[in-house]
């Protein structure tokens, strides 16, 4: 293309390390046009950012471009000096970063971090900048910009601090902006809007934009390129409708497979095949012997009433005096044998909050939580032992909930044997068969847990939560951390699971998309209240509240996948 | 997914040694000078008996009229040779010298271990359970530390010495300087593992094993101890360093290891009544070798902390 403003060709990145050289983006080209905005889309470690960063020269030594040329407007700038590339850098190319906390200085104003950027690349006057610089807080929707102009990062909002972040992009009139992951830490009403302002900014001041992300939606929803890397390189390019409807490459092919519908529920998910991963998982072999599955009183396993969490917001000596944050407030709903009961809910909504009090990490401050007809909150200790060994928790971070100083085969033996049901040589010929039929290599049990990838920890994580046959199970955001080729892996366990164990699950997500999928019923949450529970066909057809039918609405829509 | 190679596990020493801290150690050059000659130092102290060409405690192998004889110099008197020269009562300087490493040593580690394994207990304890049991031992920490920890050691060795029977001074002295040491170190490793401990208590591993239904004593050895051991291992190796000093300091001020088992301070102290009388040689070298062992352990344990610090690098 003869109009692009900024020009990749063939870039490969090396990096020395004493294990030897490794490339991380290989041969990699595309082109961005003023006004388009290009996604670069892939999976963790695919080298999407790697690229960006090489863009702009912001590669940490050792790395560097070993092959390949960047052109912006007509001019080389990858053989640029330092100095050279840090002017282009700011002026010409911009970033915008995936944590807006940590890309502002908490120590300035907003005000004072903007007129600083717009002097030094604008070289306008203090009262000129000023000026400019309230301009750019309405360009990108920030209400009361005046008085904003004087607040510190930490007075704003995570979706009205990434605008500040735009606006700070925006500064020096920019023809490029490289946002990397822009709206992975924004809830999903915050992320609509922010990729709308990107959007809009991009058409009204024809800039280019490079979006990288792991996310289908996002990339559907925004972009009108995509670059689809793997492994280093690209596999596809070519505008967004044809990538996603009609996928030439078998890895885009089988990425866009695993990304959950929103429209329609599917028995599994599709596995991604793609580079020799195929995995096979022998759930149904473990339900020969899978003891727990007696009904519970009235077939409802666990009754949550009125249940309310306040946490200590700021402390005092006199009781009367101290303040609470009520996190959860007077919460009801109900689970039935061999049900999946889905919460979703924005980041702060209290859902991780009701999970953590049902499986009795955090003291219930009012209301009941009953499991099988006995009330846990009031349970004496001997009964708890025996309630906490029917239920089992798989968590979010697959990277702190394994202890990095235990091997694999510790860490799913320590249930069985805390709780007498083998001994320590029986424990290993179990640990073996779980971790085997969770889809773990043999030989996994003498490894440490850095040894394994994000979605083979959580299966990991699997294998210990199932070791105790508990009757139920609370997964909390569980594929939140992976990406979406592994997700469908994992959900496609905890689907078996479900089916062949006769597992009864509470299932924690922000994933619309993943809840329909999942759970049969859903309760949305929304600061702290249950806002309305329902089946989950009904919920996604008709939904009765209000906020759920915006939720429902600000979901990627997908459009171009599956016709 | 399935991992298609299956590689057998490797061994511990394989670990070891294709480990980053093992790489990062293999092309430090300070990291290797300082642990060669702090080895080379404890190995010297540790076969002290096989080295040393004398005992210099065997009253039996003393003579008097070897006093004062210089380094590489035949006595006047008995035509005999000392390599680093001997003191006032004839004894070898280098036989002292290793002599006194041993009880240097001995006593810096022991203290280090002891203030290691209270600091471990107390902050684990305080950082696991917070509230009042938090409240009460930072607090006892806090005001220890507004005392300067020689004060603390000269504090508890004065009562020592008030409540011990004279007959057994000499034989406790040794282990009321370790307790004196240990006593006033443990604080530091109180407030590390204590910080450390309340960062990992919030990890979902620890409550996966309270929906384990582990105890609390469990969870807090099993699972917490191992990971927050690496600072621990960095200041006891700093610590090892003061703590030799802080032995030397004391017994320099003659409340530490008693004459008959002198230590380098001991030996330091004994050395400077002469060092203006030209017998420079009684002084100087146990001071080098003191200086020699806290400067090696020393920036071993400056090396092991920017190593282990990811974000130094």
């Amino acid at each position: 293309m003869t109009d692009a403003i900024l020009s990749i060709r063939n870039v490969t990145v090396e990096i020395p390390t004493r294990h030897g050289l490794f490339k991380p983006v290989k041969n990699v080209s595309y082109d961005i046009v003023p006004g388009e905005i290009r996604g670069v889309v892939g999976e963790s470690g695919a080298g999407k950012s790697m690229t960006g960063n090489a863009i702009i020269g912001l590669l940490d030594d050792p790395a560097h471009i070993s092959e390949g040329e960047i052109w912006l407007k007509g001019q080389r700038i990858d053989n640029l000096s330092a100095e050279e590339l840090r002017r282009i850098r700011g002026k010409e190319i911009s970033m915008i970063f995936q944590d807006p906390l940590t890309s502002l200085n908490p120590l300035f104003t907003v005000g004072e971090q903007l007129v600083e950027t717009i002097q030094l690349h604008l070289g306008l006057s203090a009262g000129d900048a000023k000026t400019r610089a309230i301009e750019l807080l309405d360009a990108v929707s920030i209400p009361n910009s005046t008085e904003r102009f004087d607040q510190y990062p930490h007075q704003f909002s995570g979706g009205m601090r990434q605008r500040v972040v735009i606006a700070l992009a925006l500064c020096s009139e920019p023809s490029v902006i490289i946002a990397d992951e822009p709206t992975t830490a924004l809830d999903v009403s915050i992320q609509a809007q922010v990729l709308d302002l990107i959007k809009q900014l991009a058409r009204d001041r024809s800039i280019g934009v490079i979006l990288v992300t792991h996310d289908m939606g996002v990339i559907a929803e925004t972009t009108e390129q995509v670059t689809v890397m793997y492994a280093g390189e690209v596999v596809e390019n070519g505008t967004t409708d044809q990538v996603l409807g009609a996928p030439m490459h078998p890895y885009t092919q089988s990425l866009i497979a695993a990304v959950p519908r929103p429209h329609k529920k599917v028995h599994r998910f599709p596995q991604v095949s793609y580079g020799g991963r195929e995995t096979v998982f022998k759930i149904e072999d473990l339900a020969r012997n899978w003891t727990q599955s007696k009904p519970s009183k009235e077939g409802k396993m666990l009754e949550v009433k009125g249940l309310t969490k306040r946490f200590v917001e700021k402390a005092s000596l006199i009781p009367s005096r101290t303040t609470y944050f009520t996190a959860v407030d007077n919460v009801s709903f109900d689970i039935k044998d061999g049900e999946v009961f889905g919460i979703v809910g924005e980041s702060g909504s209290g859902k991780s909050t009701v999970a953590r009090m049902i499986a009795t990490l955090y003291e219930v401050d009012g209301g009941e939580v009953v499991f099988d007809g006995s009330d846990v909150v009031t349970m004496d200790a001997k009964d708890r032992a025996a309630y906490r060994k029917q239920i089992q928790m798989i968590f979010q971070d697959p990277f702190s909930s394994l202890n990095p100083r235990m091997k694999v085969g510790e860490i799913v033996a320590e249930p069985l044997i805390h709780h007498k049901i083998l001994g320590r040589g029986q424990a290993v010929t179990r640990v073996a068969e779980l971790l085997d039929k969770v889809g773990l290599a043999r030989g996994a049990e003498d490894k440490y847990p850095h040894e394994f990838s994000g979605g083979q920890r959580q299966r990991i994580s699997i294998a210990r939560a199932i070791a105790t046959q508990p009757r139920f199970l609370i997964c909390d955001e569980p594929t939140s951390a992976l990406d979406v080729s592994i997700q469908a892996q994992i959900l496609n366990i905890l689907k078996d699971l479900q089916e062949h164990l006769g597992l009864t699950m509470l299932f924690i997500s922000h994933d619309l998309p993943v809840v329909r999928q999942m759970c049969d019923r859903v309760g949305v949450m929304k600061m702290g209240q249950m806002l309305e529970v329902s089946d989950s066909e009904t919920l996604f057809s008709a939904a009765k509240h209000p906020y759920t039918a915006e939720l429902l609405q600000l979901m990627p829509q997908l459009a171009q996948l599956d016709g | 997914m399935t991992d298609v190679t299956e590689t057998p596990a490797p061994t511990r020493l394989r670990r070891i040694l294709d480990s980053d801290l093992f790489y990062a150690f293999r092309t430090s050059p300070v990291a290797l000078i300082s642990a060669l000659v702090t080895m080379f130092l404890i190995l010297s102290a540790v076969f002290a008996p096989l080295i040393a060409t004398t005992n210099p405690f065997d009253p039996a192998s003393l003579n008097l009229m070897n006093g004062f004889t210089p380094p590489m110099e035949p006595n006047a008197f008995t035509g005999e040779n000392f390599l680093l020269g001997t003191d006032d009562q004839g004894r070898d300087v280098f036989s002292t010298i290793l002599y006194g490493m041993r009880i240097s040593l001995f006593v810096g580690v022991t203290a280090v271990v002891f203030a290691m394994v209270l600091g471990i207990v107390l902050g684990l304890l305080a950082g696991y359970f917070g509230g009042w049991t938090d409240t009460i031992i930072m607090r006892a920490a806090d005001v220890q530390l507004t005392f300067p920890s020689i004060l603390v050691a000269m504090l508890i060795f004065g009562i020592a010495k008030g409540i011990t029977p004279i007959e057994y001074r000499d034989q406790m002295a040794i282990w009321v300087l370790i307790l004196a040491i240990g006593l006033s170190d443990w604080v530091q490793f109180a407030r590390v593992v204590r910080g450390a401990t309340m960062v990992e208590k919030g990890k979902d591993y620890v409550a996966a094993a309270h929906l384990i239904g582990r105890p609390s004593f469990a969870i807090m050895i099993r699972h917490i101890l191992p990971n927050v051991l690496s600072p621990v291992l960095v200041i006891a190796t700093i610590s090892l360093a003061l703590a030799i000093i802080a032995e030397a300091t004391l017994s320099f001020l003659g409340i530490g290891a008693p004459p008959t088992q002198p230590s380098l301070g001991t030996l330091i102290r004994i050395g400077q009544q002469f060092l203006f009388s030209g017998e420079w040689w009684i002084l100087f070298f146990p001071a080098c070798t003191l200086l020699a062992l806290a400067l090696s352990v020393n920036l071993l344990g400056d090396w092991l902390r920017d190593a282990l610090n990811p974000r130094l690098k």
